[in-house]
Formats: C-alpha cells, sequence, structure tokens
C-alpha cells in the first residue's frame, strides 16, 4: 500500500532494463528464496474462491465492509509486531496491552466519573499508556537485556490483571462518547468515499514518479518505467474497487481509512527514514549496527514503543466497535491473531526482514478466515485449526526462505 | 628507521595493556605512514587484537602514548577513533546481511534531510563511485542485499567502506581469513590499491604470503612485545617465521 519501492524489485530492476529481465531477476529472487507477496496473494484468493463456493453472503459488498470493521484492531497492533519483529525480539503482551487500551478510553470517557474527557483526548490518553508500557519493557529488555519473551510474558499477565483491577466488581464500562464510538462506526458519504481513492492515487502516482524522475536526474538506475506506471494504476483499481464496493453497502467505513493511515505511516518510517534504516540494521547484524554508531538500544527501546502505541491504538478500536468494555478485553485469541497477521505478512521471526504493508495482507487472510467461518457456520475448533495451519505454514515458509537465502548468499 | 622520510601517521611509544595479570601489551612500539601497507604478523596471544582494540577506542591503554600526525592524542571511544580518522574493518561483524550495499556503506552514517528521510540518490551515487575508485567491479548491483555476495565481495564492500568516509588510518583485522583463493586475490588487490590512495594500511594476517605480497613493511610482535620492524625488501619468510616463534636472533631487524 506504501509508495515505496519495495527493495527487491529496485534491486532486481538494475539499469533500464527491459521487463524480460526484471521479471528473470524476480524469478531469481524467488528461487533464493525471496518469495515477497506471492504466497499472501496465493492465500487470498484461495481463502475467497474456498468462502465464495461455501457461502452465498461471503462475497458481498455488504460482508466486505463487515470484514474491514472485523480486521481493523488486529492489523492495527499487528504493524506494531512488525517493528519489534523486525528487530528480531517479541512482544507477547499487545493483546493485554490493547485490553489496557479499551480500558482506558473507556474509563476517561465515563460519565460521571472525574475525568470524562472528550473522546479525542481519551483516545489520545489510552494511546499514550500502552506506548509508556511498551517504553518500560523495552527499556527492561535493553538496559538489562532480559529476554524480550519473558519480559512482555510478565507483562501479558501484569495487564491481564490490570484489566481485573480497574473494571473492578462492575466488570464493564459502557461507551457513550460519540468520537470514540465513530472510530468503528462511523461510514463516510459516497462521495467522501471517491475523494479519499481520487487523493490516495493522487499521492501514490506522485510519490512513484517522484522518485523515478529523481533517480533520473541523478543519472541512477531507475527501473521500468512502465511497470512503475504499471504498479500506481494496480494500486489505484484495487482503491477504487475497494470503494466502490463499500459504496455498494453503506460506504466506507472511518476504521479503513485509519488502518490505511496506520500502515502507509509506518510504512513510510520503515522504509523511508534514517529511524527505520536502524531497525533493519539492527534486526540484520545488531553487533554491527553497534559498531556502525548506532545507538542500538534506543532502537529496541522505540520498537517496543511503537507495539505499545499500536496495541493501544488496536484497543480503542477493539473498544469502539463493541460500544463497551469488559473483561474479555484483551484476551482470546488477540495476541496470537495479531502475531500471525504480521508474520503470515512476510516478517521474518528471526529479525531484518519483511515489511510493515505485511501487517495489512496478513490482517487480511486472518480476518477473512474469521469472518468466513462464522459465515459458514463453522465450530470454532475449525477456525483455530485453519488459523493455526496457516501460522505454521507462514514460520515454515519463513525458515526455509531464509536457509536459502543463506545458502545462496555463499 | 628506514630512510623513508615521511612521518608516521599513526604511532604507538612504549604501549602497556594489562588485564589483571595476563599483560597482554608489555611496552609496544607501533608506527604507520600515509601511503605504505603495514602488516602486523604475530602468533597468536601476541597482542595484536589487543593492539587493535587499543588504536580502535575498545580498549584504554594502561601507560604509553598514542600519537596521531605527531601529537598525543588519546583515544577513550570508538568514536574518538573514528574522529581521527582510524578505521577498522573486522573479520567478521561488519555487514547487515539483510541491507543492500548502499545501506551498508551508510550504515549509522545515512544521507537525510531536516526531517530525517533518507536522501537515496547521494547515496546511491557514492556508494557507486567509490566502488568504482577502487575497481571494485565484480558487484552486480549496489542495491542488491549483502547477503547475496561472495565472502570477497563482502570483505571489499567492508573495505570500501573505510574508504568512503576519509579514514587516514584503516586497519584490516584478517581479511582474507575466510576466503577462496580468487576472493583472497581480490582482496589483496584492493588493499594494494587503498596503500596507492594515500592511505595509511595496518593489515593484520596470520598469512605470510599474503603478507609479503601487500605489505611494504611488517611489524612482528610476539608477547605482547615489538620484535622489530622488517623491511619487506630487505626480509625473507623464513626469517619472519623465526621472529614470530622464538623472537629476534641478531641485529639484522631494523627497529
Amino acid at each position: 500500500m506504501s509508495t515505496a519501492a519495495p527493495p527487491e524489485v529496485s534491486a532486481a530492476a538494475a539499469g533500464q532494463a527491459g521487463i524480460g529481465d526484471i521479471a528473470r531477476a524476480r524469478w531469481e529472487a524467488f528461487k533464493g528464496g525471496d518469495v515477497g507477496s506471492v504466497p499472501v496473494i496465493v492465500g487470498i484468493i484461495a481463502i475467497t474462491i474456498f468462502f465464495t463456493a461455501k457461502s452465498n453472503i461471503f462475497f458481498t459488498a455488504v460482508n466486505f465492509s463487515n470484514l474491514i470493521g472485523q480486521m481493523a484492531g488486529v492489523t492495527v497492533i499487528a504493524v506494531g509486531i512488525v517493528f519489534v519483529l523486525l528487530i528480531g525480539e517479541i512482544d507477547l503482551s499487545v493483546g493485554y496491552v490493547s485490553g489496557i487500551g479499551s480500558v482506558a478510553v473507556a474509563e476517561f470517557q465515563r460519565a460521571g466519573s472525574s475525568h470524562d474527557y472528550p473522546g479525542l483526548v481519551a483516545i489520545a490518553l489510552a494511546i499514550a499508556i500502552c506506548a509508556a508500557i511498551g517504553t518500560v519493557q523495552g527499556s527492561i529488555i535493553a538496559f538489562l537485556g532480559v529476554p524480550s519473551f519473558v519480559v512482555t510474558l510478565a507483562g501479558l499477565l501484569i495487564a491481564q490483571g490490570m484489566i481485573i483491577y480497574l473494571l473492578g466488581t462492575q466488570g464493564v464500562i459502557g461507551i457513550q462518547d460519540r468520537q470514540i464510538l465513530d472510530v468503528s462506526n462511523y461510514v463516510l458519504t459516497k462521495n467522501t468515499g471517491w475523494i479519499v481513492a481520487i487523493v490516495f492515487t493522487v499521492l501514490m502516482a506522485a510519490g512513484s514518479l517522484g522518485t523515478y524522475f529523481s533517480r533520473r536526474r541523478a543519472g541512477l538506475p531507475t527501473g521500468n518505467l512502465l511497470l512503475i506506471v504499471g504498479r500506481v494504476v494496480f494500486y489505484a483499481a484495487l482503491v477504487f474497487a475497494t470503494v466502490a464496493v463499500c459504496n455498494h453497502s453503506r460506504g466506507v467505513p472511518l476504521v479503513g481509512l485509519v488502518i490505511v493511515f496506520v500502515v502507509v505511516l509506518f510504512s513510510y518510517l520503515a522504509s523511508r527514514t534514517t529511524f527505520g534504516r536502524h531497525v533493519y540494521a539492527v534486526g540484520g547484524n545488531a553487533e554491527a549496527a553497534r559498531r556502525a554508531g548506532i545507538n542500538v538500544k534506543l532502537i529496541r527501546i522505540l520498537c517496543f514503543t511503537i507495539s505499545g502505541a499500536c496495541a493501544g491504538l488496536g484497543g480503542v478500536i477493539l473498544a469502539s466497535r463493541l460500544n463497551s468494555v469488559d473483561l474479555t478485553f484483551g484476551g482470546g485469541t488477540l495476541l496470537l491473531d495479531a502475531i500471525s497477521a504480521a508474520v503470515i505478512g512476510g516478517v521474518s521471526l528471526f529479525g531484518g526482514r519483511g515489511r510493515v504493508s505485511g501487517a495489512l495482507f496478513g490482517g487480511l487472510i486472518i480476518g477473512m478466515i474469521s469472518n468466513g467461518t462464522d459465515l459458514v457456520g463453522s465450530a470454532d475448533w475449525i477456525k483455530y485449526v485453519t488459523t493455526g495451519t496457516i501460522l505454521l505454514a507462514a514460520v515454515t515458509l519463513d525458515t526455509v526462505a531464509r536457509r536459502r537465502q543463506v545458502a545462496a548468499g555463499r | 628507521m628506514s630512510a623513508t622520510p615521511a612521518p608516521p601517521i599513526l604511532e604507538l611509544r612504549e604501549v602497556v595493556k594489562n588485564f589483571g595479570q595476563v599483560h597482554a601489551l608489555r611496552g609496544v612500539d607501533f608506527e604507520v605512514r600515509a601511503g605504505e601497507v603495514m602488516a602486523l604478523v604475530g602468533d597468536n596471544g601476541a597482542g595484536k587484537s589487543t593492539l587493535i582494540k587499543c588504536v580502535a577506542g575498545i580498549y584504554s591503554i594502561d601507560s604509553g602514548q598514542i600519537l596521531f600526525d605527531g601529537k598525543p592524542v588519546s583515544i577513550s571511544g570508538p568514536k574518538d577513533a573514528a574522529k581521527l580518522g582510524i578505521e577498522v574493518v573486522y573479520q567478521d561483524l561488519a555487514l547487515c546481511d539483510n541491507l543492500d550495499v548502499v545501506q551498508n556503506m551508510y550504515l549509522g552514517r545515512e544521507d537525510h534531510d531536516a526531517l530525517y528521510r533518507l536522501r537515496e540518490a547521494p547515496m546511491e551515487q557514492k556508494t557507486t563511485e567509490t566502488l568504482a575508485s577502487l575497481s571494485v567491479t565484480t558487484i552486480r548491483s549496489v542495491r542488491q542485499p549483502v547477503a547475496t555476495l561472495s565472502g570477497g565481495q563482502r570483505q571489499s564492500v567492508a573495505v570500501a567502506r573505510a574508504v568512503m568516509w576519509n579514514n587516514r588510518v584503516v586497519f584490516l583485522d584478517e581479511p582474507t581469513a575466510a576466503l577462496g583463493v580468487a576472493q583472497t586475490r581480490q582482496v589483496l588487490d584492493l588493499v594494494k590499491r587503498l596503500g596507492d590512495q594515500g592511505l595509511a594500511v595496518v593489515l593484520v594476517s596470520h598469512n605470510l604470503t599474503d603478507v609479503f605480497e601487500v605489505a611494504d613493511r611488517i611489524t612482528v610482535l610476539r608477547l605482547g612485545q615489538d620484535i622489530g620492524v622488517y623491511e619487506k625488501s630487505a626480509t625473507s619468510e623464513q626469517e619472519i617465521v623465526q621472529a614470530i616463534t622464538f623472537g629476534k636472533q641478531d641485529a639484522e631487524a631494523s627497529a
């Protein structure tokens, strides 16, 4: 979704290469273990075909709109997980930290309390609290060297305990604030939806062509203009199709826009800034990064802060969706769904490889399975077994790809 | 001292470094001049690594002096060494496999604007120029991940990175240790070119064949002491092996 040219494509497109050369280079990279987004696209198509055959509701505009709402929380949490995975760590606390975010946003807007803040303030506070939790966990990991697995496992338990304490005996807080409810429930008017699609396309085209022409001015290999235009057209078509389908039912959900905004923002951070570069460096070889003068500890802490903040926003989205917060928040399969989304989206558990947009595609797959099995009326066990199998397949693919990359390297 | 008039860029005088009871360096003298390749040889435990780490700022020296451009300096951290223009290319641990050549060349020193957005075009241009100036021509694209490079190419990238930042003294720690014949050739040629470009190059190696091929002078360390500095043209592998193993045999050495 981001306008950044994926690194492997720009690597393949050395010089003003013809499309044949690019295809060949891409195939070589594929054989070398860099499978790119192929498995994800195949997966999305397969799941779509399967559930369309099984249920006549699955492939409808209304259900597509629903799907966006269902996948939003997990996807946003998964974006944060991507940063933690990129530095080769893990964050097991995101489930219950997002629960803290849900409870916090509900508590800060609670009518009749001394702190019934406006919705946006409550949202900002909830995200800030979760970011701070991430910072604390990251600091323990970075400064004391405690394995992230254990620190965030402890964080998981502490967060769960805090949720039970905060909700107290009443066990549930209702949400009345309009702004908070709008996060998951507001639907853009049809015209606004089209305007969003147009703005998105213009920005994407400007970004891609801007890169192309600045590289050409600098006399650098640019890649094939036809392919670049093709990419822009493809993504524009995807965006317009999405808006068209949503408008066919109620309209584009605001939360869909939130997902896109979060994914684009963090993609940009990861691929176009020094911070992002350093994240990949720490994940690839922390010792080399340290010797190159990168503040490895700071990078680690910031990645956990991002993970916490995204979990907080995810919690707000989930709370808004259900109009209230209760003791089940942050639990269930939320944590594993979020991690699975990132890993299925091609982010390596070994650190240093993967893209933020992977969280979007992984979140889409997780969301589609959950949505589809519900529609078909399958028992819960089928949902769990399917998600588990796909996660296992994704991790296996990652491991094999890594081995092949090492083999291809020497 | 030899007849070459150029004063040394980097000079160590009577440098001592102890680790508790272990005397790693016991009063070592060492020097390297601009435009020369100085080999540093010695058996395991002779103090080569300790010497490098003292100069790189990873260890602080217990006594003695380090002079840079004839002036005494204190190196108390890697940043001090970098500021002086001393760069160490370690045998391994230098590159991030998942990043491409440009990203590795600029690791930790990325070119960015006021908003910390990367400026890829100038970085890529400079990388291409630097590799070309060192005649590193085997790398197909500077945008391919380092993981896909051969051992020799990786070492070339690590060396080129040291050169690109206008460093004046480059330490190469066992640059050919893990390489095959052709790749060793590649790296040795590169080392020679560094000397030709006016850098002071210190080559740390076990491999005397390599040393004799590229070095101008050879410093032998043994048990934390410098045995002597040998002009390559005036010595033989035989003599160096003797010095490494048994210490100085006669007064022939030129230190």
